[in-house]
Order: C-alpha cells, then structure tokens, then sequence
C-alpha cells in the first residue's frame, strides 16, 4: 500500500494562518491580564503578512496535492491574496474598535485567522469535502464573531439569525454534495465533470436537483435573492468591523467557491444554471438597490448595497467569458477595498456609547472632518461606479462581460441599477457637504491602525480604478485552467 | 530623463492634491509655496527634457512613454501614455513656464481671497490638465485633457461665484466649450470606426497617422472639420467665439493663463498635432484658414469700440487665434505654433499688466476712467508697452517674426492666397490700432480716474512686477528662435518642429491632386517660386500697415482726443453696431437661446408636463413606494427568511422540472 | 438460517428524504431556537444517511468519510449554537425565535 504523498509546502500560507491562530490564542492565555489586547492584532497582521508573502512565492507555479484534493493555482493564489488584504485590513481596523467597544478578546484575532483559513480553503479545494469543511470553518468562526458584543440585545440577535439560517442553508448544500455524489460516485469537481460528460447525465434529475441546492447554499453565502434575507439583519447587528469582514471576505469566499464548483465541476449544466442566475442577477440587483434606498441606518444600506454589488458579480457569473470570470476576480477585489474602506470611515464617526451609525448623523460632516469625508465620498462613489475609481472599472469588466456575450437585457438592467444607486449613495456625500449638522459630533478617536486601513483601502481603490489593466492581467492568467 | 516625462505632469497633479485637501488647513504661506513650486518643478523637467531632445539628431526626436494600460477591451487598447517630440516639448515649456510666471504673479494679487486655497487647487489642477493635453500620446488622453481643462475653466471664471454675472459666464463658457466638444467627439469616433473598418483599432497618434492614408478623402475631410469645430470651441473661433469675453469674469490672472496663454491655444495645438490628416484634406485646410482670418478681422474691429480693458484684450486674443488658425490653415504649421508661443507671452504679459492697472485702481476695469497711469506704475507702464508694440508687430519684438511668418505663409504657401494675406494684414494695422488705443487711454494723455481712487494708486508689488519682466524680456527676445531666412536669422522654430509637422506646405502638395478645389486654390503658386525680394517687400508692407494704425491710435487718443467721439457721432449706426459686438450674442440669443427656450417651453407645457415628469415623478414615487414595501419583507423574524429560501428553492425546481418536460 | 433479506437502497434515500423534508418544515415552523436547531441536525443527518447509502451502494469510502465530517462539523455548530442561546436568553429572557425582531426592515 502506498501512503499518500503530503506536501506540505503546497498549503504552506494556510498552515502560518492556522499557526498564528492558534498562537494568538496561547499568547491571549499567557497574558490574559493584559487590558489593551491591539499586541495580538499585531501578531495576526505579521501572520497574514508571512502567509500573503509565501503564497505569492508560489504564483506562476500549478500544483496539486493532497491525493488532488487541494490545488495551488492562479486561482487559488488570487483569492488566497484577496483574503489575506481583507483579513489584513479587517485586523487594522479591528484594533481600536474592539478595545472601544470592549470586545478585545484574544479569541476575536483568532477567530479572524481561522475564518480566513476556512476561505483559503475554499478557494483551493478541489474536492467537496475540502470545500464544505472550508465553508464551515469560515462560517463557524464567523458565527461566533457576530454575537461577540454579548451585552448588546443586537448583536447577539444577529448571531443568532445567521448561526440558524447559516445552518439551515448548510443542510442544503450538503445535500445537494451528497446528490452529486450519488449521481457522479466521485467528490472531485474534475471527476464529476468527466463523469457527467462520458455518460450525459445532462438529464439526471439527482443532479438537478443537486443544482437546485447548491445554489440555495451559495447563493446564501453570497448573498443573492431571495437567499439575502439575513444580510440587512446580520450586517447591522454585527460588531462593524466583523461586518465588513463578512461583507467583503465571506461575499469573495462563496463566489470562489461558486465559480470553482460551477465551472471546473458543472460546465455541463451551464444552459440550465445561466437561466436562473440570470434571474437572480436580476432581482438581487434589483431589490438590493431599491431597498437601499430607504434605509436610515448606514450599515443597514451598505447591506443593501453589498446585495447589490452581489447581483453585479452575478451578472459576470451568467456572462460566464473569460473576461466575466476574471471580472468577478477583479471585482471582488476592488470590492474588498472600498468596502471595508466604507465600513471604515462608519467605524471611525463612532464613539464608545455612540455608534453614529444614522445616515442623518453625516450631515455637516464633510467640513468637519474633511479627510474622512474625502474618503468616505470616494468609497461611495467608487461603489456607486464612477470613474476613475476601482468600482468603475469593476462594473465597466462585469457588464461589457454581459455584452460580449450577448446578454443585453442584463447589462442593461445592470446599468439601470447603478443609475438607481447613484442616488443612495450620493445621499449620503450631499448629506456631508450640503446639509448643516443636526447635531454635533465631538470627542471622535482616530485609531492610528484604523487611519492607516483608511489610507490602504483610498489606495487600493484609486490603483484599481486609475491603473485597471495590472490587477485584470492578473486575474485573468489566474483563471487560466479554471475552464 | 526622457523615461521621467511623467514627472511633468506629476508635479501639477501633487499640487493639487496638496492644495486640495490641505490647503485650507496649512493656511495661505503652504499653499503660496506649494502652487507656484509645483508648476516651477516640472517646468525644470520640462527643460531638461527638452535640452536632451536638441541633444539628439532631428531624425530621433520622438520618444513615447507608455505609464500603463488604460482601457484594455477586446482588440482594443488605450493606454495612459506621454509623447514627446519637438511639437509636445515646446507647449509643454510654453504651458509650464508662463504658467510659473503666472502662479507667482497670482500670489501677489489674491492675496487677500478668501478663496486663495480653492483658486490654487483649480489653478494647478488646470496645468495638469492642459499637460495631459499636451503631452498626451492618443486621442482618448488628449480628449481627457481637453474636457478637463474645460473643467477648470468653468470652475475658475466662476470662481467668484456669488457673483451673477461671473456664474453666469461660466455657465456660458461650458455650453458652448461643449458644442465643440460634440464636433471633437464626433470626429474621434470617426476616425476610431473608419480605422477600424481597415482593422486597425487604435487611437494612438503614431498608429493613427502611420495609417492616415488608408482612409479616404472624404473621411478624412469629415474628420478633420469635426475636429475643427472642437477646436473653434476651446479656441473661440467663428461662430463659437462668444464665450471668451465673457469668460474675462474670472481673476485676471486666469484670464491671463488660461483664456490668453494657454488653454484656447488647444484648438491650435490640435489641428498641428493633426497635421498628417489636415494636409490630406485641404477643403478643410481651406475652412480653417478661411474662419481663422475672418475671426482675426472680425474680432479686432469689435477691439475698436470696447471701454473694458479685459475686453479688449479677450477680443485682441481672439484675433490672434485667429491668425494662428489661418497660419496652420495654409499648412504653415510651425509658424502657427510659433505665433502660440510669442502669442502666450505678450498676451499673458498684457493681461497681468491689465491685472496691475487693476490692482493700481482698485478694481477698475473701465479705461474711461484711466488715464495718465504712466509716471504712477512705471513698471507695469513699461511692460504693458513692450507687450504692445510686440503685438502690434513693431520690428524686433517677438510679435513681428511669427506674425509676419503667418502673413508670408498665407500669401506664398500652396495652400495661401492673396485675399487671405491682405485681410490678415488690414486686421495686423487694426490690432496695432487698437492696442495702442488701449495703450494710450490707460497711460497716457489727461488723468480720468475716480478722485476716490486716485490718491492710492501704487504701483503693484515686487511678487506681481517681476513676473512681467521676465514676460516682457521674453516678449523681445522670444521671436529671435524664429527668425526667417530672409532677414538672415536661421529660423530654428521651424527647423526644430520639422520632425512632427513636415514641410507644411509641401505635405499638402503631394495630396494636391485629391481635390479640384485645391487646386483652384492654390493660386499663387509654388512656395519657392517667390523671390526673396518678394518677401521683404510684404514684410515692409506690413510693417508699415502696422505703422499706419498706431499712427491714427495716436492722432485720435493723443492728438486730439475729441476726434473719436465725432466719428461716432457721425457714423452713429455703424458705431453702435461694432459697439455692441454685432449684436452677435442678442442674435444667439433669439436664435438659439431663445427658439431652445420656447421650444424647450412648449415641449415643457405639453409634452414635459405630461409624458416625462409623469413618468420621471411616477418612477421616482414608483421606486419610493417599492423600496417601501420590499422592505416590509424583511419581518425580523427568522423563519420567514428561511421561508423565503425554501421558496427559491421550489421556484428554481419549478423552472427546472418545466423546462425539463418542454424540451 | 435466517436470512435478513436485503433491503433496497432506493427505501434508505427515500427515508432520507422523508427526514430532510421534517426537518426543513420543523425549522420553518417550530418557535423554540433549540428546536428550530435540532431539527436542522435533523436535516444534517439526513444527508449523512443518503452519504452513507450512496457509499455502500457505489462500494467507495467517500461518503461515509464525508458523513465523518458532516457529524464533526454538526458537532461544533451546536457548540456555537448553544452558546448563542444561552447567551440570547441572559439578554432577552426568551429563545422563541418568533420574539426575536429586533433587527428588521
């Protein structure tokens, strides 16, 4: 008997992730006295750093490991940085935030780690089980994130929701696992797509009915219509710097998931899928955006809004092209920095006992406090795809993506749902320039680390928007031998 | 150095970015020294660039540097790239250098605006864009450019925005920049698709004019006029001029830099960039000389009657566009873009002496109420007087060898014609009329200033006057890189910029056989049939044309100051017509403005009220009333999200099992 | 002697299907979060029932593997989940997930 070759090296970022998990939580234990926990947040940010820089040491190589259930290839490697910015910045913003609402725990850090392993995973399996144990990592971390603030009535309300629909959704999703594997007798994503081919399967309605619960268990990660409803709830209810770890990580990690499971293990299907994900593109977009558009509460209309960015990567994903893939790559991307950037600058405008989280609380903001304003209004205007920032040319790569494959009717409705955004988020930019405050706010702290996340994230959007070409070339050899 | 070209346009960029957000907070000393220095840095770079171009041999004087890739589509590529050859080194150093001048000058005279920090932002945010217009390697950039400098324009001849009439005039200037727009926009995609009907997807300069012949004749005529009308918009020519006196609102140093110097030479700059497709369609070479000497004409005999110093100088501006177009109209592109240059200076330098008369008199603008400033501001006296005798193209001042280089052009070039160069030269006495017109009000003869006034005038600060020094040394001296070969100078202008424009004339002879027209107009003949002797006589002849009209200047303004106020009376009619401009813009306004406004109304009244507010209102409220109630979904309350889940769920089944039947 | 007479897999993933659909009406209909949960185990262990059929009727390790995980993975989620009860009751006094609105619209 052969023992299966392990290489370690191949999953090397994951392992300095998981390590420097568990080292956050053995520091935490040794120092458990200490109040001001921001030294672990330190230790987190050298272990994402070392793992971002091992993994980039693997770029340009594809290699396959674990009896072929792991893969490290450009593909991997573009999610595996994306993560690790998103957990990096996450972690800058976390420091202050934490210590102010008087959740530093040293379980908190780890908690990001593992979360960010689960992710890695997901994006590297290429066998359901890595996957869903990569899913459930994230998701159990994250569960626990959510309700960290135990005091307080909304965020352990928002534990709960996602913890109960989360699990709910997983039901689904390892059913539909468990079909697929009845039907096809294999658990890698190559194999099932072979198996498929060889006996035309195209009919089998386990394996439709596979389709029906994968997309019921992604489309929850992702966020999509009608599989959103926790998001508004969970992402208002979350401590804010934990919603923007979901808002951008767990969006990025169930869209890899989706695009690897969908394209390496079900191009056959394509026909059947790119007509529902047309219509959920659709609805996500849309009722994303027009529900924004009443919403009082900041977090709860950048929920709405991640709904809706969810719908735009949607519509690359039923375009499908090279350029619609490595357009959801970029996208997730560009995403990640001017999200977290948002979520940022509403971290920043509170203050202990006093979140600010109203829109009407920005009024008057804009001469007050003009460099978070300044930053404020490029990320929402970069949300809201305006040239040159980052989610322009995020949304230009997802809809001439459409066109290019002749999705008309859905680029266009795209490019109306962008119209009908501009005004939510310009609301928010007139509010702080235009509008005498109501009230005033004083007395705000501004974390060094999370100013430097602030500076990070106005970088990242304005390289994205401004030199495009050098992230799309990238993610486009990324997703070479994905289809 | 060439590989740091982006330095230059870097610099500018920084400035603004510093001026912009912290500007307000550092206070006026930061923001004084970040403005100018930005500008004076990369016009150090410029320089150096620019020696190391006439380092090397004219053949080799063309260098791009790609910075990165900017729209990648399909087939298609543009990229953010920078050019520089001898055409795009000389505006640059043109753009940085009066520009520095120009920064400097303005910290003296808006010292005291509140909006000092703002006016510096904008102030280098402008010269970023005009670099990128400039330095620009395709069309997509050089478009960039030009809408931004349009951008700053609007922004800063509105910079005194509680002012009506100064909101007003930018709104002017932005409607009417975009008409042209729409011309240079049309003509782009043109030349985009027509390329591309030869499978060549670029808007590259190289690639584009590589491939010009390609095309055929009437595209490219189609392309170029279109191009032409976006150059009439940004350069204020004929019938798209109207904006530029009005743009005199804003600070007189703007008017200096942008609305003098710099920006409205765009157009001018365009059409020699785009040399290669004008010399192959000489219709259009023909319109354009044709609007550039009647702008020229037109506009100078408006210069007559105007009371407002800025005015007249707007429409003296206007004039000399004029004559750059009608210089590269007959294919003598360099002297046009020679003429920009000496334009930029004694321009720039007139309008930074009207600022200091301004300044002088706190605020003053008639020159009614001028008079006999001479022996009081001694300084701007002497360089206003510099400016003017070159504009007015007295011999050995830099205005005499570009403008008498056009004149010749226009006369002997293939492309010239007699009629164009004895307009050109009646329009050259009507400057040298009126500048000296403006000359003499304001500085010489009996004092008419307010008394109110007139115990405070002061020459301006030493910030505001070596700025004009150094534009009124350039004024003489700028002409010597041009002098023509006949006056034994070796004309290096020429020479220089040979690499990017060609012979001029010589181009537009090879394409001669396309059209019948050109031929028809290319009357005079071959351009080295005429003897030197020719070309000294019309020099003569101009010059003393010129002559002519500081002379009447003098006898009416000098002499005997009531003789202009006699002629009004008794040619009362005509006084009043060119008083009034033509009545141009009352006549854009009944045409235009207000048959738009009547039918905007009546479509407003029927259509508008109804159909458009009906249904803009109606989705408005429809979208309110939807967000409203798609809200309402989101209960709280868990089961019913999972509900909503298992609902997908059966939907997507649904779908499945029916589709599965049907097909 | 006796034999057990084989029984068809089909009946094991009707079974399995049968559970599933208990337990995604029992998550859609009970008030108690605990019960709301037990029945998504339910669900979970459904599938670990069609995992291991589908294993033994295709003689591959595969599913039973996976159904290995799935009750790991269960595991911990109840872990997780009966600390958030917990602590839901200390601020809220109740579990009935019918109570719980306060994050909405």
């Amino acid at each position: 008997m052969k023992l299966p070759e392990i290489d370690l090296c191949l999953i090397a970022p994951e392992i300095i992730v998981a390590a420097f998990g568990f080292f956050v939580l053995l520091v935490d234990v040794f120092f458990s006295k200490r109040e001001n926990k921001a030294y672990l947040g330190w230790i987190s940010l050298v272990g994402i750093f070392f793992a971002g820089a091992l993994a980039v040491t693997q770029a340009g190589s594809v290699k396959s490991g674990f009896e072929g259930m792991f893969i490290s290839d450009g593909y991997a490697l573009f999610f595996r940085i994306t993560f690790l910015i998103i957990a990096f910045l996450t972690v800058l913003i976390s420091m202050g935030y934490t210590q102010r609402e008087g959740i530093a725990f040293g379980e908190y850090y780890a908690l990001i780690l593992f979360a960010t392993l689960g992710m890695m995973l997901m994006a590297a399996g290429t066998h359901l089980v890595i996957i869903f144990l990569g899913l459930e990592t994230m998701s159990i971390s994250i569960y626990i994130l959510a309700g960290m603030m135990r005091e307080d009535k909304r965020s352990v309300e928002a534990a709960l929701k996602y913890f109960l629909l989360g699990a709910f959704a997983t039901g689904f999703l390892l059913y539909g696992i468990a079909l697929i594997y009845g039907a096809t007798g294999s658990l890698y994503l190559k194999d099932v797509a072979s198996y498929i081919a060889s006996k035309n399967l195209l009919r089998n309605p386990m394996l439709l009915m596979s389709l029906v619960f994968l997309t019921i268990g992604f489309g929850f990660k992702i966020a999509s219509v009608p599989f959103h409803m926790w998001t508004p709830d969970v992402y208002e209810g979350a401590p804010t710097s934990i919603t923007a770890f979901m808002a951008t990580g767990v969006k990025a990690a169930g869209f890899s998931a989706l695009v690897r499971v969908f394209f390496s293990a079900l191009p056959g299907f394509r026909p059947d899928w790119t007509s529902i994900m047309w219509l959920i593109a659709v609805a996500t977009m849309t009722v994303g955006n027009i529900v924004a558009i009443s919403q009082s509460n900041i977090k709860r209309m950048l929920a709405y809004s991640s709904i809706a960015h969810a719908g735009y990567i949607l519509v690359a994903f039923v375009a499908g092209n090279d350029l619609g893939v490595s357009g959801i790559l970029f996208y997730l991307m560009a995403y990640a920095f001017m999200n977290i950037g948002a979520f940022t600058c509403v971290i920043l405008l509170g203050k202990k006992g006093e979140e600010n989280t109203l829109i009407r609380d920005y009024a008057g903001i804009g001469f007050k406090y003009p460099l978070l304003s300044a930053a404020m209004t490029i990320f929402l205007l970069s949300m809201a795809g305006i040239p040159p920032l980052g989610g322009f040319m995020a949304k230009f790569y997802v809809f001439s993506a459409a066109v290019k494959e002749k999705f008309y009717w859905l680029a266009i409705l795209g490019v109306l749902n962008s119209a009908v955004s501009v005004y939510y988020y310009l609301r928010v930019t007139v509010l702080m320039y235009f509008r005498e405050p109501e009230r005033e706010i004083t007395g705000l702290q501004f974390s060094p680390a999370a100013v430097a996340a602030l500076v990070l994230a106005v970088i990242g959007t304005l390289y994205m928007g401004i030199f495009p070409s050098n992230v799309l070339s990238f993610a486009q050899k990324s997703i070479a031998g994905l289809m | 150095m060439f590989e740091y070209v982006w330095l230059i346009p870097l610099f500018p960029a920084i400035g603004f970015v510093l001026n912009g957000f912290l500007g307000r907070r550092l206070g006026k000393g930061f923001v004084s020294w970040v403005g100018p220095s930005a500008i004076g840095l990369s016009f150090l770079t410029a320089i150096f660039i620019f020696f190391e171009l006439i380092g090397r041999p004219p053949a080799e004087r063309h260098f791009e540097k790609v910075i990165f890739d900017w729209v990648v589509s399909g087939n298609f590529r543009t990229v953010i790239g920078y050019q520089i050859d001898p055409l795009s080194i000389l505006m640059a150093l043109v753009v940085t250098g009066v520009s520095f001048f120009i920064h400097i000058y303005s910290v003296g005279y808006m010292h005291d605006d509140p909006g000092y920090p703002r006016y510096f932002t904008y102030l280098n945010l402008f010269v970023f864009m005009m670099l990128n217009l400039i330095l620009a390697n395709n069309f997509l950039l050089m478009f960039v450019g030009w809408e931004g400098v349009g951008l700053c324009s609007y922004l800063l001849i509105g910079f005194w925005f509680e002012k009506d009439s100064a909101s007003n005039a930018g709104k002017k200037a932005f409607v009417v920049n975009r008409v042209g727009d729409f011309g240079f926009i049309l003509g782009m995609f043109l030349l985009f698709t027509s390329l591309g009907k030869h499978g060549i997807w670029t808007l590259d300069f190289t690639e584009v004019f590589a491939n010009a012949n390609k095309l055929d004749p009437a595209t490219v005529t189609t392309i170029t006029i279109l191009l032409f009308i976006g150059a009439c918009g940004k350069s204020a020519q004929i019938p798209l001029y109207v904006w530029l006196p009005d743009a005199m609102e804003g600070p007189t140093p703007v008017s200096s830099l942008i609305h003098a110097a710099t920006m409205v030479t765009a157009g001018v700059y365009m059409v020699a960039r785009c040399n290669v497709l004008y010399s192959m369609a000489p219709v259009s070479m023909a319109i354009v000389a044709i609007v550039g000497v009647a702008t020229a004409i037109y506009t100078a005999s408006i210069g007559f009657c105007q009371t407002d110093i800025k005015k007249v100088l707007a429409y003296s501006t206007i004039s000399q566009l004029g004559y750059m177009f009608l210089g590269v109209g007959v294919g003598a592109y360099s002297a046009g873009i020679f003429h920009l240059m000496t334009h930029a200076f004694f321009k720039g330098l007139l309008f930074l002496g009207a600022g200091s008369v301004m300044h002088a008199l706190s605020g003053e603008l008639d020159m009614r109420k001028m008079g006999a400033l001479r022996k009081k501001i001694p300084i701007t006296f002497w360089t206003f007087f510099i400016a003017t005798l070159a504009i007015a193209g007295i011999p050995g001042l830099s205005g005499f060898f570009s403008k008498d280089e056009i004149l010749w052009q226009a006369f002997s070039s293939s492309h010239g014609h007699f009629l164009l160069w004895l307009v050109a030269a009646v329009a050259a006495g009507m400057t040298a009329f009126y500048m000296f017109r403006a000359l003499f009000m304001t500085f010489f003869g009996q004092s008419r200033v307010d008394p109110h006034v007139a115990h405070h005038i002061h020459e301006s600060p030493k910030i505001m006057t070596v700025p004009l020094m150094i534009l009124a040394f350039l004024s003489i001296v700028g002409g010597y890189v041009g002098v023509p070969h006949v006056l034994g100078g070796a004309n290096h202008v020429h020479e220089f910029l040979a690499p990017v424009v060609g012979g001029g004339a010589e181009l537009g002879k090879a394409h001669a056989g396309i059209s019948l027209l050109s031929q028809a107009w290319a009357s005079s003949g071959e351009a080295g049939g005429h003897s030197a002797a020719l070309e000294l006589l019309m020099m003569v002849i101009s010059v003393v044309i010129a002559l002519i009209g500081i002379g009447i200047a003098y006898l009416f303004y000098i002499k005997n100051p009531a003789l202009p106020k006699l002629l009004a009376e008794r040619w009362r009619g005509l006084y009043r017509l060119v008083y009034n401009k033509y009545y141009v813009d009352e006549l854009y306004e009944i045409l235009f403005i207000n048959s738009l406004k009547s039918l905007g109304t009546g479509l407003w009244r029927g259509f508008d009220d109804f159909v458009i507010d009906g249904t803009v209102n109606g989705i408005a409220y429809l979208i309110g009333w939807l967000s409203g109630s798609i809200r309402r979904v989101q209960t709280g309350l868990v089961q019913n999200y999972a509900f909503a889940m298992i609902l997908g769920g059966v939907i997507i089944a649904g779908y499945y099992l029916i589709r599965g039947i049907f097909y | 002697m006796w034999v057990v007479p084989a029984i068809p897999p089909a009946l094991f993933l009707v079974l399995s299907g049968i559970l599933f659909t208990i337990g995604v009406i029992g998550a859609l209909t009970r008030r108690n979060a605990i019960v709301v949960f037990m029945c998504i185990e339910l669900m979970l262990n459904s599938v670990n029932l069609s995992f291991i059929t589908f294993s033994r009727f295709l003689r591959s390790m595969d599913g039973v593997l996976f159904a290995f995980f799935v009750i790991a993975v269960a595991a911990a989620e109840a872990a997780v989940g009966l600390a958030i009860f917990v602590m839901l009751y200390r601020s809220r006094e109740t579990i009935n997930v019918d109570e719980i609105n306060l994050l909405k619209w």
